[in-house]
């Protein structure tokens, strides 16, 4: 318990002192807009990458269908903040997008979660095009025009601070009773059945977790870019969150918020190279792939409470 | 008849034109030690995976005695099976590879705790209660086990005895009133194998359960159980007490043969 409270509290300064760091940088002016679109890119990388990385690093389901679920946040967000444009109607948008979001996850995942790998993968793709297909065909969103002069209700620290609570809120609940049900489905679904966890339930249950944290990132993204097109939440911009999630390493939180960091950066750097960019980036994943298939990270979790432990017992040896 | 635990009557399974089991009658009491044997490929796993529900039956009936009556497992998906008492170990070793012992041990208990989601994502002082309750009786089964030096270790690094080990503790972390082993022997030298021996002696006294299990070592089988079924070619051979069983024509014709073919 007393390790426990220690490591949060170290979290809770890492946190804070993230978000000082980049306000000191903010106030010095060593970020630009640029940069600032950068951090605020990564910030809702990590989101989306999080919660994908608890459908497949943590539930084992290979899902390809996260800019779906991103897209109903951010047209959540886009259509009702040009009505109410205060912040309380941002997050009355965002709870609306995670709710509709979760209805979206139940409707699919109920019967393809009945499907494994490869299946599953084109059904929640399938799936992700219907939501696509079906906003490029309404008027409420505008068509494929999309939605432009969104207010612009979400700065950088807004971002950062719903990061950090989204965070915390994942890695919660996989620390948890459920997390670890979660987890046994990965490891062998028919002895986690034999041991009485009803597989459908605890899938489904990450699923909509995830699909949650989509649209609490599409909601950002719409609040922040302030101009959504159907065509931002194809099958490639759910390719882009799963390699975040491949190259940081599927099971790793940690990963996942290295390799948000890592591309990000990458992404921004190489913009000088022009079309080289995409050869370098390429390069990159594929050198990644080569050497370290489990992705940077594997499925390592930076933990202060094990560091501690170590500190403790070295002291005593 | 006042104390029996399970009833499985005429099972019958299909596999395309293949009858795996045909028209198969167990019964198993409270606190007996049941051995199940046969050649290979005589249905015995099979009979485990359709009493566990892990492969639907064709036809049969199986009931389970409970506190609140007599309950049908019948069309019942696994998981809801082993939440009504029964548990089972696997013949190749299906464990929670790449997470701790310990996780192994509390996973199998989370039916037998409850933590909301509200209160496991912010953390309130009841998760903590639970957490802990849950980590110290798995630690308590653990100590029993004499596995708690390897705690927090993944289960892929143990050895294969030790495994073997820890998915029974696993399978008694559900809380099961009648647990099946699958060849829990299989891949011992004596020496392990005389452990399990006091192992499953140790657990059917101290946790007053039903234990059926399925072994090729007759030198195991013979000296724990009470009661043996023996099964060739998907159907009941014999039954009885291991003296019966060792003096039965029919039984030792289906493992050495036929006297007059030879």
């Amino acid at each position: 318990m007393k390790t426990t409270l220690k490591a949060n509290a170290v979290w809770l300064g890492v946190m804070i002192l993230g978000f000082v760091v980049i306000d000191a940088a903010e106030f010095a002016g060593l970020v630009n807009t640029f940069i600032e679109n950068m951090l605020v890119t990564i910030g809702i990388n990590v989101i989306l990458a999080t919660g994908l990385n608890l459908i497949i690093g943590f539930s084992g389901q290979f899902s390809l269908g996260h800019a779906g679920f991103m897209a109903i946040g951010a047209y959540a967000t886009g259509i009702i903040t040009q009505s109410i444009a205060t912040p309380l109607g941002f997050y009355l948008s965002m709870i609306v997008g995670i709710f509709v979001a979760i209805i979206a996850a139940l409707i699919v995942g109920i019967p393809t979660l009945r499907l494994r790998g490869d299946y599953l993968a084109i059904a929640t793709m399938g799936a992700a095009e219907i939501i696509r297909i079906l906003i490029n065909n309404l008027k409420i969103t505008n068509g494929a025009a999309g939605l432009f002069n969104i207010p612009a209700l979400a700065s950088w620290a807004t971002v950062y601070t719903i990061m950090c609570v989204t965070t915390i809120v994942t890695v919660n609940f996989i620390h948890s009773r459920g997390g670890r049900a979660v987890m046994s489905v990965r490891e062998d679904e028919i002895a986690a059945e034999a041991m009485g966890i009803n597989t459908t339930r605890w899938k489904l249950a990450a699923f909509v977790f995830g699909a949650a944290t989509a649209a609490i990132g599409g909601s950002l993204h719409a609040a922040y870019i302030q101009t959504i097109a159907p065509s931002d939440f194809n099958i490639m911009a759910s390719i882009a969150i799963l390699i975040i999630v491949v190259l940081g390493g599927v099971g790793s939180i940690t990963g996942t918020f290295v390799a948000a960091i890592v591309l990000g950066a990458l992404d921004t750097i190489l913009q000088n190279f022009g079309t080289l960019r995409m050869i370098i980036y390429s390069l990159a994943l594929i050198l990644i792939m080569i050497f370290k298939p489990t992705g940077l990270l594997g499925n390592w979790e930076l933990s202060f409470k094990r560091l501690n432990h170590h500190k403790e017992v070295s002291a005593h040896e | 008849m006042s104390n029996r635990l399970l009833d499985a009557q005429h099972l019958v399974k299909n596999f395309g034109g293949l009858t795996a089991v045909s028209d198969v009658s167990v019964h198993f009491d409270q606190n007996e030690l049941v051995g199940l044997i046969g050649p290979n490929g005589a249905g015995k796993t099979t009979l485990f995976n359709l009493l566990t529900g892990v492969t639907p039956i064709s036809s049969g009936a199986i009931t389970l005695a409970t506190d609140q009556g007599v309950q049908t497992l019948n069309g019942q998906r696994p998981a809801q099976i082993a939440q009504a008492g029964l548990s089972r170990t696997f013949q190749n070793i299906r464990l929670f590879k790449d997470l701790t012992v310990l996780d192994n041990v509390r996973i199998a208990m989370t039916n037998h705790y409850h933590e909301t989601f509200f209160g496991s994502i912010f953390r309130t002082p009841a998760f903590y209660r639970t957490e802990a309750a849950m980590t110290t009786a798995a630690q308590n089964l653990l100590g029993i086990f004499d596995l708690t030096t390897v705690a927090d270790q993944p289960a892929k690094n143990l050895p294969y005895g030790i495994q073997r080990r820890l998915e029974i503790v696993r399978a008694l972390a559900t809380k099961p009133k009648l647990l099946f082993l699958d060849e829990p022997a299989a891949g011992m030298n004596p020496e392990e194998t005389a452990d399990l021996t006091r192992l499953i002696r140790q657990i059917q006294h101290d946790f007053h359960i039903t234990i059926v299990l399925i072994e090729h070592d007759m030198s195991l089988v013979m000296t724990v159980v009470e009661r043996l079924y023996v099964l060739e070619h998907g159907a009941l051979l014999a039954a009885g007490t291991p003296a019966e069983i060792q003096k039965n024509p029919a039984v030792i014709k289906a493992y050495l043969g036929d006297e007059t073919t030879c």
